[in-house]
């Protein structure tokens, strides 16, 4: 037999085309250029044919094929509506038929305008109605979740969104119920449709059958002005569109880019998008007088802000960098803090990291897939993926999408190590760890051991290792990076927010430059220091926590707080009110909090849909956002409000105009040639034990414990590394504490997403079954949870085998519970879990 | 100069003395406007009260000037104003911007938004110019009452819901489409003066 052709030839319309074999017609229509009408049929979905649409003539068939359904064969010859009659009459009547029972709200249907069944039934359908009779009602929408409503009676029952649910989320509770005339999507009545992805189903809906109640009766399609922007919610980088009317944001919808997050995008970074509007909207720049906040100019502010910094600079500035600000606004911030304050204090991170997992994560800075970071795309041609203190489903869904469809769709197999995978354990292998065992479980691996090792040393391909940001100061992240390098495999690291990994490119650390250029390079300095025109700081600056903690103890005369809340991200709570309270606080953000109303000058700043820039995500790809509304108030850019307080500190930091400081970014974000700032890994054979006590990078120079050295102190005894299996029994004294923020949380960029909110869990405690069995706790008893320092909490519990035994996870930041203003960001301690008896009620 | 010329030109002055007059001592005396005069908008409602309006912002999107703002919202159980789910929260017609075209009338899908012969549209500020929903609202037929409705006290809508049935049922609608016939048929019937003939 001669060898497979990777071509067929085909005719559609008397135009001849060659198409790989299995191209569906329909597809190789679209290549002529002709749109065969269909609802049903969408390009990242399994083919159906349900709305049967999409009918064409086939030679040598009896009666009219679909063409979302056929694919081509050699010498086929289709002819669409544009040549056939009989496709032409078939399209016609099957759009006469779904209109039987469609209700014709067009006027008051949220999809009117901008209708796949509006467009074609212009484009191809009939022209009148010669329907009479009564139309088939239902009860007009019905909520099937917090953030969708089905109106059946619109329903063209195409299944797009139960092929959603199920092929790509994985989340079947949408289905389709009943037969012939009575046949409807519903939910499962006991099964509430819960998912990170149903957004998707409302905007992949061809009819107004799906709608959102956000953005319900806002506006219509021709009123909405759109810009292209880039999520800010997490690294996964989902492109979006932006929808607004009236200078307010609408909506969000997932804008298509097939490398990133191809169609889709997660319910927080659709619906998120509503705090702009909020009440504690700082619009106007404030100053404390009298420990109140007043209302002053832009100049008073800036030179208040300018005396405030001249006046303390001599104890030492810290500068605070947000996750959520555009890599230009990094970039300034970390020029500011070099350049006008003469400082290497300067952070992105709000979570502790040692010296081995902040070389890691800088091995990646300044790189992209163009320099050979793993991309999505890459993911799915993997040999193995092993995803490491990351539970992407909570952290980076869209990764989560992409790695569920490496695994389902490409056999792809992912080795999930951590102590909460979450729903990755749908179709990964778990090694389960305890906090800090990760870097044992991880060499294990790199040996081969086990059948989850041999899925990684055999076989053909790359591995790829993904590593959360939860493991910096566990030796997590940094025995992810020498697994990738002993498996010869590729490394990235995934950090929780948009802005992280933007940061870590433009500098935003104490011992990095842009770049990834170190600090104690004096080449990369001198570089640097030539273009900007400066001296730059050669001595080791402060990391986040570091910096706070200074300035509680009195060490660190001004904070600059750029979009960061200091109670919630730097707790514990007593540690960021005494460091505000000491020192002299420049805050720029967009919101009124408990950080910011303490601040001494506090500067408005935009919104994600007021700006323009550009976020990086993990890949390292740099994607462009822009500006949907104008600027709220007398909200500046960020990066421009570091130039002008530079200014006032007598530096230019030449950004006089827009664009200048992207530019200037472009120049350096690369990683130079030739420099090796990737830490040589030590031999993975002899990986060590995690150290039980983590060396400060940058050592605080007082007492005040942060969360991390506080564990040694509390729970006391050392971090060991039990079996990663957790075979081994827990002893009774406690659980060890896995805590990090769900996708659905407090944050302040979720503030007036009322659907969300309502969707938000709340606090919880999650126990492993057999942790649960010998507490005697059961799914839905209520316990008590003691930090210890006399910090309890009363949560109910939940029952999972998604948390490691011998572990116990309490999210982070949820309305009811606040835990990392209380413990301090990545705690690491044990907690005790304690039977509640439930007063009889 | 020649007296001749000059009472040539005192002819066309006395000549005009004796004709009809065209001057009308407006605003005392106000001559009526032709039936389809295009004058202030009204937004109609239905017998029971209930406004027409659906909020569907297609005026909006018909009107050349960008002179009309609607936001929708939706009816409850509790607070009904129109049939539906969608009413008109805000109606707003920018008299600075109408040119009085017309489009708006014939984008409405529900007759709710019609033309009234009213001309006299003036004010001192540019504000008042800016007509709301209260402004622009017939009164309440007599014995409805004026919404918002609750379901459960008051049934529901009358006309079950917008749609080609709806308006099969609506026989709200019959007068007024009648109302048009006649004058269509009178208009053709009638010699009108060239100033006023409507372009078929």
């Amino acid at each position: 037999m001669a060898d497979k052709p990777t071509t067929v030839k085909i005719t559609i319309d008397g135009q001849e085309l060659e198409v790989p074999p299995g191209t569906l017609v329909i597809r190789a229509a679209e290549q002529l250029g002709t749109i065969v009408p269909r609802f049903c049929d969408h390009r990242l979905l399994a083919p159906l044919g349900a709305c049967r649409q999409c009918l064409v003539e086939v030679a040598g068939q009896r009666k009219p094929l679909t063409a979302c359904t056929t694919t081509v064969t050699d010498g086929m010859e289709v002819k669409t509506q544009v040549t056939s009659e009989v496709a032409r009459a078939g399209q016609e009547g099957n759009l006469e038929l779904l209109l039987i029972n469609h209700p014709l709200d067009c006027p008051m249907c949220d999809k009117g305008g901008e209708c796949p069944l509006q467009d074609q039934t212009l484009a191809h359908g009939p022209g009148e109605t010669r329907f009479v009779e009564t139309k088939r009602h239902y009860q007009k929408p019905i909520k099937i979740s917090e953030t969708v409503l089905l109106d059946r009676e619109r329903c063209v029952l195409c299944a797009r969104c139960t092929r959603f649910s199920s092929e790509i989320a994985g989340d079947p509770f949408i289905e389709l119920f009943e037969r012939g005339a009575l046949e409807q999507v519903a939910i499962y009545e006991d099964e509430p449709y819960e998912s990170h992805y149903s957004g998707n189903v409302v905007q992949i809906c061809p009819v107004g059958a799906l709608t959102s109640p956000s953005y319900r009766f806002q506006a219509r399609p021709f009123d909405l002005s759109s810009a292209d922007g880039v999520c800010n919610h997490c690294a996964a980088g989902c492109n979006l569109r932006i929808d607004a009317r009236r200078g307010m944001v609408t909506r969000q919808l997932a804008r298509d880019n097939d490398d990133v997050n191809e169609a889709w995008n997660c319910d927080r970074g659709r619906y998120g998008f509503a705090y702009a509007q909020s009440p504690n909207r700082v619009l106007i720049p404030h100053l404390s007088e009298d420990g109140k906040l007043r209302t002053a100019s832009w100049s008073e502010a800036l030179r208040r802000a300018a005396d405030g910094i001249r006046a303390a600079k001599g104890k030492g500035v810290g500068v605070l960098v947000g996750g959520h600000l555009t890599d230009q606004d990094a970039y300034a911030l970390q020029k500011l803090a070099r350049v006008a304050l003469g400082t290497n204090n300067v952070d992105a991170r709000s979570w502790s990291e040692d010296e081995e997992g902040a070389a890691a994560a800088a091995s990646v800075a300044g790189r992209g897939p163009e320099d050979g970071m793993p991309t999505y795309r890459d993911l799915e041609a993997a040999r193995a993926v092993v995803v490491v203190d990351l539970d992407p489903h909570e952290e980076s869904p869209i990764l989560w999408l992409r790695l569920r469809k490496a695994a389902m769709r490409r056999g792809v197999p992912v080795v999930a190590v951590g102590s909460r995978p979450g729903r990755l354990a749908e179709f990964a292998t778990v090694v389960a760890t305890r906090p800090g065992g990760q870097a044992e479980a991880l060499g294990r691996l790199g040996r081969g051991d086990g059948d989850a090792g041999k899925l990684l040393t055999e076989g053909d391909g790359e591995v790829i290792v993904l590593a959360g940001w939860r493991g910096g100061a566990t030796g997590g992240l940094a025995a992810a990076a020498r697994l990738a390098a002993a498996l010869g495999g590729r490394f990235a690291w995934v950090p929780r927010r948009a802005g992280d990994r933007g940061a870590l490119d433009a500098g935003a650390r104490p011992g990095l430059l842009p770049g990834g250029r170190p600090v104690g390079d004096a080449a990369a300095r001198g570089e640097l220091a030539e273009a900007w025109g400066a001296e730059l700081p050669d001595g080791p600056g402060l990391d986040g926590p570091a910096m706070v903690a200074a300035a509680a103890a009195g060490e660190l005369g001004v904070l600059v707080l750029a979009g960061v809340d200091l109670h919630r991200d730097h707790g514990p709570r007593e540690l960021a009110a005494q460091a505000l309270e000491r020192a002299f606080v420049i805050a720029v953000d967009h919101e009124v909090n408990d950080t910011t109303s303490q601040a001494d000058v506090l500067l408005p700043g935009v919104v994600h849909a007021e700006t323009e820039g550009t976020f990086t995500d993990w890949e390292g790809r740099v994607q462009a956002t822009h500006r949907a509304v104008p600027v709220g108030g007398a909200a500046q850019e960020i990066w421009d409000l570091a130039a002008q307080l530079a200014a006032r500190l007598g530096t230019d930091l030449g950004f006089a105009g827009p664009g200048l400081a992207a530019a200037e970014l472009e120049r350096f974000r690369k990683r130079p040639p030739g420099a090796a700032a990737v830490p040589e890994p030590a031999p993975p054979a002899v990986p060590e034990p995690a150290p039980p006590a983590v060396p400060e990078p940058a050592p605080p120079v007082h007492g005040a414990p942060t969360g991390r050295v506080a564990a040694g102190e509390d729970g006391g005894e050392s971090l060991s590394t039990p079996p990663s299996s957790g075979a081994g029994e827990p002893e009774n004294d406690g659980l060890e504490l896995v805590t990090y923020p769900l996708l659905l949380d407090a944050a302040s960029m979720l503030a007036r997403a009322a659907d969300l909110n309502r969707e938000t869990p709340g606090a919880f405690v999650e126990l492993h079954p057999d942790d649960a069995g010998r507490l005697g706790l059961a799914d839905g008893a209520s316990a008590e949870v003691d930090f210890g320092e006399e910090r309890t909490a009363r949560l109910p519990v939940r029952v999972a085998p998604t948390v490691a035994p011998g572990c116990a996870f309490v999210p982070a930041n949820q309305p009811d519970l606040a835990l990392g203003a209380l413990l301090g960001p990545s705690p690491a301690l044990r907690v005790k879990v304690t039977a509640v008896e439930e007063a009889a009620a | 100069m020649m007296p001749s010329e000059i009472l040539k030109g005192l002819s066309v002055t006395f000549r005009s003395m004796f004709r009809k007059r065209n001057t009308v001592q407006y605003p005392e005396e106000k001559r009526p406007t032709s039936p389809r005069f295009h004058g202030r908008h009204q937004l109609n409602r239905y017998p029971d009260g209930l406004e027409r309006c659906i909020g569907c912002e297609l005026c909006a999107y018909a009107c050349p000037a960008d002179a009309i703002y609607v936001q929708g919202a939706d009816n409850t159980p509790e607070a009904r104003y129109s049939v539906g789910e969608r009413y008109a929260a805000i109606y707003q017609i920018n008299y600075n911007r109408c040119i009085f075209c017309g489009l708006c009338i014939e984008a409405c899908p529900t007759r709710a938004l019609t033309m009234t012969n009213e001309y006299e549209l003036s004010s001192p500020t540019r504000q008042g110019l800016v007509y709301d929903k209260p402004d622009l609202l017939a009164a309440v037929p007599a014995g409805a009452k004026p919404p918002p409705h609750t379901d459960a006290t008051d049934g529901p809508p009358a006309i079950a819901r917008y749609g080609p049935q709806a308006s099969v049922s609506q026989e709200s609608v019959e007068p007024v489409w009648a109302l048009l016939r006649e004058q269509e048929s009178r208009q053709a019937d009638r010699e009108l003066p060239a100033d006023e003939g409507v372009a078929k």
